[in-house]
């Protein structure tokens, strides 16, 4: 039996989750608004909600002094890149983690989940000089590689419980039908796990545009992403709460649209193929 | 052709052995059914001839050669799964297609062997859908499509009606068989149904705990079983055992008589017992008797127009030359 539930109940529930829900993007909305303000403005005490002279002056500003349209293509190569080599490595990763486990899988599984319990500053030393050596500092390249490596173990375990849900009398039927294990992957596994790996995709593309350690530390001049480009407004320009605001909003805008339109992939992603 | 052979064949998992060093021959063009209940091994032997599982020691030969290492796209064998296991985000067509495009079948040759399935399996109209839209013997059609269009040596079928209501699994049964008549091609068919094996087979091979008990036709098995299992799984419904005095009489261990081959009378007769539970299904009647010795309850068939009640009292008599005699090992004896 469903469980009743009064009117009274309900509308209390609303206002609790848009409660919590506008808590939590207030600083998102605040930065937005702040962005549209100027520098006095931004620091006034009481603080300025909405009441002000909206302004574009801080956009102008920031797109003149530096170049946003290298910094959002530095995002884009660096996120998009990453994710589809680390898609092309953990499908068929995830093919054999699924469908022909062996007794150690459950633990290699957990081994390479752990590795992103790891501080990543623990190996920022080691990275940072294999990267010198290689001359690769500084470069889209090396990046997309580091955080591929980053991301790759959710982007398996992803797959793996996407995988996990295929039967596998179908692929089973793929191989009496002729197909040889590239085929196999390619026109049955692949097509049948769309869902599910377009929400991988989604999710790290998301987790490598947001990642700030890899690319502040890795990264000068070249190859900088959004990440970088909101640092440089931060501590050594002192305090343009505005101009950084705008920043913020520019870097923060892409990925925030594009979130909005793939919700329901993404709950599907965060959830693990927990929730169908 | 598809005559396939296997050699001692042995598969373990782990240390638990499924399917102890056996052997088999099954003859080109030959509907051969493997039968036995749950976990017997049977659908693990046709996995193994299938080559999705590999044996553990032993050779499989197709039609001669060794196909023991070979994979399972390699050794020319068509498979129906108990699941269809179609593939859901094809149409009808291009799951019929899938086997061929595998094989790199010209496209007019491809479209020519799909309208020749179709038609021959009533899927003309359902060509373009996809298999969510269609019913559970539809889909068994399909899955059959899918393999009729490769032209195997052999047709595998893993419990193919097991998914399907209790009608449309006596007309498919009609068709697999008619289809094995028209395309006279080797099919091996796995089921736990003794109605399915007895109406379909040219041999049936009875298997317990992965060893064969009996290899024979139909009517062979049915008048000779060569042992307990294989007299008490054939036939329905089951051969009546009787142990102890009765079965002493005949120099046995245990006898065995179906209900077929009693006689009842209300008046005279071998054996007195009384009616526990009656079975009437108009063309026959099914009774429950208690109180035989040996065997609690029998059961009889009787004809249809057969009129006894819970508690009557009922004379049985088997008929002599029907009697199979078992000996203390359980196997036939004479």
């Amino acid at each position: 039996m469903v469980r009743a539930v009064t009117t009274q109940r309900k509308a209390l529930n609303t206002a609790i989750a848009w409660t919590v829900g506008l808590l939590i993007f207030f600083p998102i909305l605040w930065t937005i608004l702040t962005s549209f303000k100027t520098e006095a403005q931004a620091i006034a005490d009481p603080p300025i909600f909405l009441f002000f002279d909206w302004t574009l002056e801080n956009y102008a500003v920031v797109q003149e002094r530096s170049n946003y349209m290298r910094f959002l293509w530095n995002s884009v190569f660096i996120a998009g890149g990453s994710t589809i080599l680390g898609v092309i490595i953990a499908v068929p990763a995830a093919w054999s983690m699924a469908f022909v486990p062996s007794k150690r899988t459950k633990d290699i599984l957990l081994w390479m989940l752990s590795t992103k319990m790891l501080p990543a500053v623990g190996v920022l030393y080691p990275i940072y000089l294999i990267f010198i050596k290689l001359g690769i500092l500084d470069s889209r390249i090396g990046l997309t590689v580091v955080l591929m490596l980053i991301n790759l173990p959710i982007i398996v375990w992803m797959l793996y419980t996407y995988f996990k849900e295929i039967p596998g009398e179908i692929l089973e039927a793929a191989r009496m039908d002729g197909a040889s294990l590239r085929n196999e992957i390619l026109y049955v596994l692949t097509p049948m796990a769309i869902p599910g790996i377009a929400s991988t995709l989604l999710l790290n593309f998301i987790l490598a545009w947001n990642e700030a350690f890899w690319t502040l530390n890795l990264t000068a001049a070249q190859a900088a992403p959004l990440t970088a480009f909101i640092a440089s407004y931060s501590s050594p320009e002192g305090l343009f709460f505005a101009k950084l605001s705008a920043a913020s909003t520019m870097a923060i805008a892409p990925i925030l649209i594009l979130g909005w339109f793939s919700q329901k992939q993404l709950v599907r992603g965060l959830t693990f193929g927990a929730v169908k | 052709m598809g005559r396939i052979q296997l050699k001692q064949v042995q598969k373990k998992f782990g240390d638990v052995e499924v399917i102890p060093p056996l052997d088999l021959e099954i003859d080109d063009g030959e509907f051969v059914v493997f039968v036995g209940p749950s976990g017997c091994g049977k659908s693990t032997l046709l996995r193994l001839i299938a080559g999705l599982e590999d044996a553990t020691a032993g050779h499989i030969e197709i039609d001669g050669d060794d196909a023991t290492m070979l994979p399972p796209a390699k050794r020319g064998l068509a498979m129906v799964f108990q699941s269809y296991a179609l593939y859901p985000h094809m149409s009808v067509r291009k799951n019929i297609a899938f086997p061929m495009r595998m094989a790199k079948i010209p496209q007019d040759e491809q479209n020519r062997r799909i309208e020749a399935a179709a038609k021959a399996l009533n899927l003309t109209d359902y060509l373009d859908r996809r298999p969510g839209q269609l019913s559970g013997g539809q889909r068994q059609r399909v899955a059959i499509g899918r393999a009729i269009v490769r032209e195997p040596a052999a047709f595998l079928f893993d419990e193919p009606l097991s998914n399907l209501d209790a009608a449309l699994r006596v007309g498919m049964r009609m068709e697999i068989s008619e289809l094995h008549k028209k395309l006279a091609t080797t099919m091996v068919y796995v089921t736990h149904d003794q109605v399915e094996a007895m109406t379909m087979a040219d041999k049936i091979v009875v298997l317990q705990a992965g060893v064969i008990e009996q290899v024979g036709s139909p009517l062979e098995l049915y008048r000779a079983p060569r042992n307990l299992f294989v007299a008490g799984f054939i036939g329905s419904p089951k051969m009546n055992l009787i142990d102890g005095p009765e079965a002493a009489k005949h120099n046995a261990q245990t006898i065995g008589i179906r209900p077929e081959h009693i006689d009842v009378s209300t008046t005279e007769g071998a054996w007195q017992g009384t009616v526990g539970v009656a079975e009437h299904l108009g063309s026959d009647t099914f009774i429950h008797i208690h109180g035989i010795p040996g065997c609690d309850p029998m059961t009889v068939r009787a004809g249809g127009e057969v009129l006894v009640n819970h508690g009557d009292t009922v004379y049985l008599t088997p008929r002599a030359e029907q009697i199979h005699r078992f000996d203390a090992q359980g196997l036939r004896i004479g």
